[in-house]
């Protein structure tokens, strides 16, 4: 048979997708399963880490389902939703903090003015996690987002349970420069954010990234964290998100909202 | 025989590397070097897709029409590599996430479909394996190369073990910030193809 003719042409092109599709979907179906449960465990392993609960050869799954009790909140009441008011989106299981700001009945448009962080749209539903030990809750870890300088930064920011202190903060998931931007991640920066007072005593937002050191001498440094040299625009990034989501439009009224009831109701 | 099959594997590695003297695959090579870990996926990477796709075209290289070659080819190497890329977010996801979307874009990297073009067509199967794992392992080296030079003078460390401790948490070592940024691996990479070429006259281009 003439290889090139009108034939042949059609029947070898049906051949090689009907191979190559069979081969890519047998991989793509198998391996879903691995993939979702990486997924998960990563989520996990974040809210975990930013707790300090992570423990060596302890499985992660275990001490989540003991520790941590999420909940999902409405940012513009502050109010928790009831477990019956739990749909197939809003629930802890399937919460996605990426997915929500674009689903138009569940979404609103940020004022221009207010989008400090540079997200556009914000979810009005937010998933919050209550670390409770010995029955009582110790830690709350609020996850937050914004833009950098070349991606959005996504990250979980724990407050002690006078509402106001640092207990740790991390990225999880960015895409600044390694060594400049990247370096967020550094574990020496990570932890001068802790003990960091982010209100003052009139329930004022106060904290702030600065440019430079912090001077330890002076009354306000507890309100302060030193920026990133040579990552000017992902440490105001990280500043004007950490501000945005603690501030009204974030998670303000919750916080005013958990202060006034307490943190155990 | 068995000689031919060592040229074929070697070749590629030295005298005839994709990266260094076909000049080709250089935006992944920029991309995925600043750690030597990911650089070290990404080969694996490559070097799976690049063997397994010359092997699956010179299979079928003498039914394959023409006029629709290169898109046979494409399709080929396409989904090896949504297939590369599926295993590593299975099984590497810590470092599937580093890699983005580069192993995605192994599809455009030239060597591969240059290897099928220039070599699978016209070979018998074994020897189209065995020259994509040659050109795979050519350009691995230069990867590995960019990424231990990027890594360790850049972050101070290799496998995100520190090796020189950094200034800014109490070590003597001072950074080269450059190193990690994209641009550095152009340098580097011409600082090798200088290197080569001054010892392999041969593969200096004439004007």
């Amino acid at each position: 048979m003439e290889i090139n003719s009108t034939k042949n042409v059609i029947k070898v092109a049906i051949g090689v997708c009907i191979v190559c599709a069979v081969l890519v979907s047998t991989a793509a179906v198998a391996l879903k399963p691995l993939q979702k449960k990486n997924k998960k465990l990563e989520k996990l392993k974040n809210i975990l880490y930013v707790a300090d609960l992570l423990e060596k050869g302890k499985n992660i799954e275990e001490i989540f389902k003991e520790k941590i009790q999420p909940a999902i909140i409405e940012l513009e009441t502050g109010k928790k939703l009831s477990k019956e008011n739990y749909t197939k989106i809003l629930n802890p299981d399937n919460f996605n903090i990426k997915k929500l700001p674009h689903n138009p009945n569940l979404s609103i448009k940020i004022p221009k003015g207010m989008d400090i962080a540079g997200i556009k749209r914000k979810s009005r539903y937010m998933i919050v996690y209550f670390v409770k030990q010995e029955g009582k809750i110790k830690k709350i870890i609020l996850p937050v987002y914004g833009l950098g300088l070349w991606s959005t930064m996504y990250g979980l920011l724990a407050l002690d349970d006078d509402l106001k202190t640092v207990s740790a903060f991390t990225f999880y998931e960015h895409g600044e420069t390694p060594g400049l931007g990247g370096e967020v991640d550094n574990p020496r920066w990570k932890n001068l954010w802790k003990g960091k007072i982010v209100f003052d005593k009139n329930w004022k937002l106060k904290i702030e990234i600065i440019k430079g050191k912090v001077n330890a001498t002076k009354k306000d440094s507890k309100y302060k964290i030193d920026g990133l040299s040579g990552a000017t625009i992902t440490t105001r990034g990280v500043n004007n998100l950490v501000r945005f989501w603690l501030g009204e439009s974030g998670y303000g009224t919750f916080l005013k909202k958990l202060r006034e009831d307490g943190v155990a109701g | 025989m068995l000689v031919k099959i060592k040229r074929t594997l070697l070749d590629p590695v030295f005298n005839n590397n994709p990266i260094t003297f076909q000049v080709l695959g250089i935006c992944s090579a920029l991309a995925v070097t600043s750690k030597l870990e990911t650089a070290i996926v990404m080969s694996i990477a490559v070097i799976f897709v690049v063997s397994f796709s010359n092997l699956s075209v010179s299979l079928i290289r003498d039914y394959i029409p023409t006029s629709i070659r290169i898109i046979v080819e494409m399709t080929i190497i396409a989904s090896f590599v949504i297939i590369a890329d599926q295993l590593i977010k299975a099984f590497f996801f810590e470092i599937s996430k580093q890699l983005s979307v580069y192993v995605g874009l192994i599809i455009t990297n030239c060597i591969i479909l240059g290897r099928a073009e220039a070599f699978a067509l016209k070979n018998p199967p074994l020897q189209s394996f065995i020259d994509g794992i040659g050109n795979g392992i050519g350009y691995t080296l230069i990867l590995i190369v960019l990424a231990f030079f990027r890594e360790l003078f850049g972050a101070g460390k290799l496998l995100g073990y520190t090796i020189l401790p950094l200034n800014t948490e109490g070590g003597w070592f001072i950074p080269n910030g450059l190193l990690l940024l994209p641009a550095s691996a152009f340098f580097l990479i011409g600082f090798i193809i200088w290197i080569i070429r001054t010892f392999k006259k041969e593969q200096v281009e004439e004007d």
